[in-house]
């Protein structure tokens, strides 16, 4: 079995003081360090902070930043938003689905992209809108999506 | 760079000085050769932060940086300026000081504009926006039918305001009013945010002074104020944008509220999917410290307040004030019964006091400006102005500030345009999904609290959706309900199970296999829902459906009878293969996920529609175009 090193999350609980009412942003940061919240992780941080576990597990699987399972290094969302989903963005998870194989809420095996489908990003002057590693890509057609997502492909392949 | 040194002052006639010193240099600033671009949200997404560098590049080769006079150190001849607005028409520029305003700028444009506009003060045609309004192109942003329309109140200087910096704000008059007012007596101050009218911007329009007076009565010797921007509503912006370009607007409004009610910590609960404005009100939290506007002994007085920004991780429910609490303190998001109110007993239990964004915006300017002038604003019952986002198939979208009591025609057709691609506005959305879809008869209604809580609808958080005839009003219910059944925290049942029988009821119409019962049984769980549920999350869910029943009748029964008027439900369409363009290649028939489509080699392929599930892949596959949806 693999064993884990608790010094990154031993940091960021020092960051925060070991304060309860700091779980929040704690998870925020754990889960942008390990692009998910790992089962052992939440553990620690209950023994930690003196949190039960399953209080934890409440806590992540309420709001929606946080998964338990692994995201993409480059993390795809999907607005579908209001004025998004008028000008059509559910056509182009289709065409993301064609590009590279995922649904929302999945990862390519590769662990390089993963895809979600969000509330609102607020971008809806530039409806359809989606947002990867947090840079925002506005009004998309299916062309500039497959663009955006072979660009990303062959970055990686330098 | 931001490079000045910053002293704390210790008493109000050090900043009433400070202000007037900067206010001088502010405007002999714009007097000069400067150029502003726009990085808020819109205009990055359309490469304005490289158009930035390409400035400071550009700028610097040339030698401008030099040639051009500074006035202070923080003088640079390249600024970045928040959101102006015109989120569709970016990235904007603004070149000072003839004011000469460009839409669309790309990197290739530089040069030409520095040479000819920044030194020269020439206009290049062809960068100049056009009205779309008067059809004729325009020089200053100033100008433009989409600004002068607007009444800018909160949203002042825009175009010019260098959001990152304090002492900008200052120089537009900015914490004078936190100097005035911690100068009176609280309860003075709490009569003053009465009197001036002023309702909560973040949707159900309580009157921001008795929240205040509440929570001042309110015993006990810790209290709390709170910055609720978590706005989460689908199509809304308007608070993203005030944190990005303000941010410092905010804060002292929330200083002033803090001293008015005796609160010694706060707390600015923004949304993680922001962060930008996470980064901005951080960043305005700690150069108002240095100037001891925040921290211990304010302006050299007893009070003493810190402020800390929490960040949301991504739940609907938590603009829900009780439930915006929970999750301060780190807990699910789930809201509480009230009473009681978060003023007797909110935050760790203890008193507390929650604004909107914009409310706290309001403050400081209501303070500097007097309660009159705010009161000229608007309507008797609603004074003042409100910030829309305003979206859709329009000529010109974005950030508004209008005075309530404007018509959503005049915002619609005087504001942005109308439409851009030539047809007909049959409804507006307004106030996410807790708002309503009002039709093309209501338009002239004015836009206050009370006018559009007699026809259903409600302010929300203000954003407004221009729906064309080409959409379908079932699928805007049927999309709104999937949000709330998704974003229904499951305490309370009503909201719970009835979101998502009300959702099951709907896609059963976009689907095609609604009957008459499912009317009456949709208009019935809606009713339960609104009635008996525990927030206001649950409470005004339904608001989308009984809209829709209410004003767009007649496209339920529509399909009922087996069409969808707009043509936007798939679901009564068919896909066909047009026997002249096949060229049997059989992709579709391998591609079809269902096996619904089969044929032989030379002979045209033919789609089972029994079989087919109408994903619509065959379509895509096809590269002799020869699959229509029919409807």
């Amino acid at each position: 079995m693999l064993t884990r090193s608790f010094d990154k999350v031993e940091k960021i609980l020092e960051k925060y003081e070991y304060k309860k009412e700091m779980l929040i942003k704690i998870l925020l940061d754990i889960q942008h360090e390990y692009r998910h919240i790992p089962r052992e992780v939440v553990n620690y941080i209950g023994v930690a902070l003196g949190i039960p576990p399953a209080k934890i597990y409440g806590v992540i699987t309420f709001y929606s930043q946080f998964s338990l399972n692994p995201k993409g290094e480059y993390t795809i969302l999907i607005c579908d938003g209001t004025a998004c989903h008028m000008e059509g963005s559910m056509n182009l998870v289709k065409v993301i689905e064609e590009e590279i194989g995922i649904k929302p809420g999945e990862v390519t095996k590769d662990l390089k992209f993963s895809l979600d489908k969000v509330g609102c990003l607020g971008a809806c002057a530039l409806a359809p809108a989606m947002v990867i590693n947090g840079e925002v890509y506005g009004k998309l057609t299916s062309e500039k999506v497959r663009e955006v997502l072979r660009n990303i492909k062959e970055r990686k392949a330098e | 760079m931001i490079t000045t040194t910053r002293k704390r002052f210790d008493n109000a006639e050090e900043i009433i000085k400070c202000v007037e010193k900067l206010k001088a240099k502010r405007e002999k600033k714009l007097q000069k050769k400067s150029v502003f671009v726009c990085v808020g949200t819109g205009c990055t997404a359309g490469g304005s932060r490289k158009v930035y560098a390409k400035f400071v590049e550009v700028v610097k080769n040339k030698g401008l940086d030099v040639a051009i006079e500074k006035i202070d150190d923080d003088d640079e001849p390249v600024k970045r300026t928040g959101c102006c607005g015109l989120c569709s028409l970016g990235p904007l520029v603004k070149v000072m000081p003839q004011g000469i305003t460009y839409s669309h700028v790309t990197i290739d444009d530089v040069e030409e504009i520095v040479e000819k506009t920044l030194i020269n003060g020439e206009p290049i045609e062809r960068l100049l926006l056009t009205d779309p309004i008067t059809h004729k192109k325009v020089e200053r942003l100033e100008d433009a039918t989409f600004f002068k329309n607007q009444t800018f109140y909160i949203m002042n200087e825009v175009g010019t305001s260098v959001f990152e910096s304090i002492e900008d704000y200052m120089a537009r008059g900015g914490y004078l009013s936190l100097a005035k007012a911690i100068s009176m007596d609280k309860k003075e101050l709490i009569e003053e945010i009465k009197a001036s009218g002023l309702r909560g911007r973040g949707g159900g329009g309580f009157p921001t002074g008795l929240k205040w007076e509440a929570a001042y009565n309110s015993k006990g010797d810790i209290k709390y104020v709170v910055c609720n921007a978590d706005e989460g509503d689908p199509g809304a912006f308007m608070n993203r944008t005030l944190l990005e370009r303000d941010p410092h607007s905010v804060l002292e409004g929330m200083i002033i509220a803090a001293y008015a009610i005796g609160a010694e910590e706060g707390y600015a609960y923004i949304r993680a999917e922001y962060p930008i404005a996470v980064e901005m009100f951080n960043k305005a939290i700690e150069s108002a410290k240095e100037y001891g506007l925040l921290g211990e002994n304010i302006l050299g007085t007893d009070f003493s307040l810190d402020i800390h920004v929490k960040e949301g991780a991504g739940a609907f429910v938590c603009g829900e004030e009780t439930a915006l609490l929970s999750s301060i303190e780190g807990k699910r998001g789930v809201p509480r019964p009230r009473p009681p109110f978060p003023a007797q007993s909110g935050l760790w239990g203890k008193p507390t006091l929650i604004n909107n964004v914009e409310t706290y915006a309001n403050v400081p300017k209501i303070l500097r400006d007097g309660v009159e002038s705010y009161r000229k604003k608007g309507v008797q019952k609603s004074p003042g102005t409100k910030m829309f986002s305003v979206t859709g198939p329009l000529n010109l979208t974005g950030i508004i500030e209008v005075q309530f009591g404007t018509t959503l025609r005049y915002i619609l057709e005087n504001i942005c345009g109308g439409t851009s691609n030539g047809r007909k506005i049959k409804a507006i959305q307004i106030g996410g999904p807790s708002g309503a879809c009002l039709p093309e008869e209501l338009f002239d209604l004015p836009l206050d609290y009370d006018t559009l809580k007699s026809v259903g609808a409600m302010v929300g958080s203000g954003g407004i959706v221009a729906i064309t005839d080409d959409r379908c009003m079932v699928e805007v219910a049927r999309f709104f309900l999937d949000f709330t059944k998704r974003e229904s925290c499951g305490k309370c049942v009503p909201c719970r199970e009835g979101t998502m029988q009300a959702y099951n009821i709907l896609e059963k119409f976009t689907q095609g296999k609604a009957t008459y019962d499912d009317l009456e049984t949709l208009e019935y769980v809606a009713e339960i829902i609104r009635t008996t549920s525990l927030c206001g999350l649950g409470k005004t869910a339904p608001n989308p459906i009984i809209s829709t029943l209410k004003y767009f009748k007649e496209e339920y029964i529509e399909h009922i009878e087996g069409k969808c008027p707009s043509g936007m439900c798939t679901s009564f369409k068919k896909y066909m293969i047009s026997a002249e363009k096949c060229k049997s290649c059989s992709l579709c028939a391998r591609s079809c996920p269902n096996g619904a489509i089969s044929g032989e080699r030379g002979k045209p392929y033919v789609i089972d529609q029994e079989k087919c599930v109408k994903c619509g892949l065959c379509i895509t596959k096809c590269k002799f175009g020869a699959i229509e949806l029919v409807g």
